[in-house]
């Protein structure tokens, strides 16, 4: 499974949301209704799937799918 | 070290100041809403003490019930350690205003800072001071009172906390007994002390007319943050306690962790894969009473026979510093 496919699952799964509301633009706090708290279980979801540490001040700067898609994959690459 | 004894519970007692403040009373103080509070914390409603009470009043009372449950007289006493950060004083010790107002005096009493943490802490210390013989009954008692330290304009915080005190007597068990301390463990991460701090009021920022106007005497803290954190500490303190014994989430009755928010205990309940039926949750009637939730809904549990002899339970807990902490007991 790819970066964006596995990305995708945890939102869905995280957030409860369909998975065509998962798009590249899609905020995760205007769009997929997730609270400030959702956001942080969202990125500690991220760390232990692909086992990094995303720091504070970078979580900070992922609001939106596409960008922490572009991010993670960064930072396994 | 070589353990002469092993250390029990012998008693708990919990107090909670009469007034209450529910979300929609919270609605005419600031901007928020029931629901808002409700989905973000999992609390409903927090007692409030009264102008004339202090964190010590609140301890005697809780203090009183913890003697009488476990059977003792306050004259069996030997050392009292309070857990505060919102005692009757910058100093001296709310633990000697305590041991004053129960009439005991010529052995130790002392305050511990550590956060929500402080009765883990407390627990920890009155364990080695019973197994290595020096004491035989120890009173440790959370108490806070940190709505008189909220920055009531913060619609972050001020929701959060709650006043109210959990009173525990600490015993040297019998060789017969099946009570006793299995194994804790504390922790504390440094880097992290200002996420959750009192800024004004100590020697690095003395009390001035500008530190109060600016509300620096207030708890100021990054809530987001400390999410992650709590959550990490508090399974990591948990592992460690469990693994060090052998023993699973499985072999653990119940889990009691600090009631800061429904959503941290969700979560590290999730992380540690247990019996959501095992985790113990009092959070939505008094909020975050910090180092005084614990021993709270413990008292709570054993009052309600949720808790009984015998019972396997494990806490866990994280605060200001930040410091985490675990306890696994046979009640």
């Amino acid at each position: 499974m790819d970066i964006k496919t596995k990305v995708t699952n945890l939102i869905v799964e995280e957030l409860g949301v369909e998975i065509g509301e998962v798009t590249l633009e899609a905020s995760f706090i205007e769009d997929l209704g997730a609270d400030s708290l959702d956001t942080v279980e969202l990125i500690m979801k991220f760390e232990e799937e692909f086992d990094i540490d995303i720091a504070d001040d970078d979580a900070e700067g992922l609001t939106t799918v596409g960008k922490a898609i572009e991010y993670l994959e960064k930072q396994l690459s | 070290m070589s353990i002469k004894y092993y250390a029990k519970i012998s008693g708990t007692g919990m107090y909670v100041p009469d007034k209450i403040l529910t979300n929609s009373d919270l609605e005419k103080i600031v901007d928020t809403s029931d629901e808002w509070i409700k989905t973000r914390t999992g609390m409903s409603e927090r007692h409030l003490a009264a102008d004339d009470q202090a964190a010590s009043d609140l301890a005697y009372e809780a203090t009183l019930k913890a003697i009488k449950a476990a059977h003792i007289r306050s004259k069996d006493i030997d050392m009292i350690i309070v857990a505060t950060i919102s005692g009757d004083h910058p100093f001296p010790s709310t633990a000697c205003i305590l041991q004053q107002k129960l009439g005991l005096k010529d052995f130790p009493a002392f305050d511990v800072s550590a956060g929500c943490t402080g009765w883990i802490y407390a627990a920890n210390i009155a364990k080695q001071y019973i197994e290595n013989g020096v004491a035989k009954n120890i009173l440790i008692v959370g108490v806070e009172i940190l709505t008189k330290i909220t920055n009531w304009k913060d619609r972050g915080t001020c929701v959060l906390f709650g006043d109210g005190a959990g009173a525990t007597i600490i015993s040297r068990a019998e060789e017969k007994d099946i009570s006793r301390f299995i194994d804790s463990e504390l922790s504390a991460d440094g880097t992290h002390y200002d996420l959750l701090i009192q800024n004004a009021g100590g020697s690095r920022m003395p009390a001035t007319k500008e530190t109060v106007k600016e509300n620096l005497h207030t708890v100021y803290m990054e809530g987001n943050k400390i999410f992650k954190n709590a959550v990490r500490s508090m399974y990591s303190a948990c592992d460690i306690v469990l693994k060090r014994n052998h023993l699973d989430v499985h072999s653990i009755d119940w889990l009691i962790t600090h009631q800061a928010n429904l959503r941290i205990i969700q979560a590290l309940g999730k992380k540690m894969k247990i019996d959501e039926k095992k985790v113990i949750i009092n959070i939505e009637k008094y909020a975050n009473t910090s180092s005084a939730t614990i021993p709270m809904a413990l008292d709570e549990a054993i009052r309600n026979k949720k808790i009984r002899h015998g019972d396997i339970v494990l806490m866990a807990s994280f605060g200001a510093g930040l410091t985490s902490g675990s306890l696994l007991i046979r009640i």
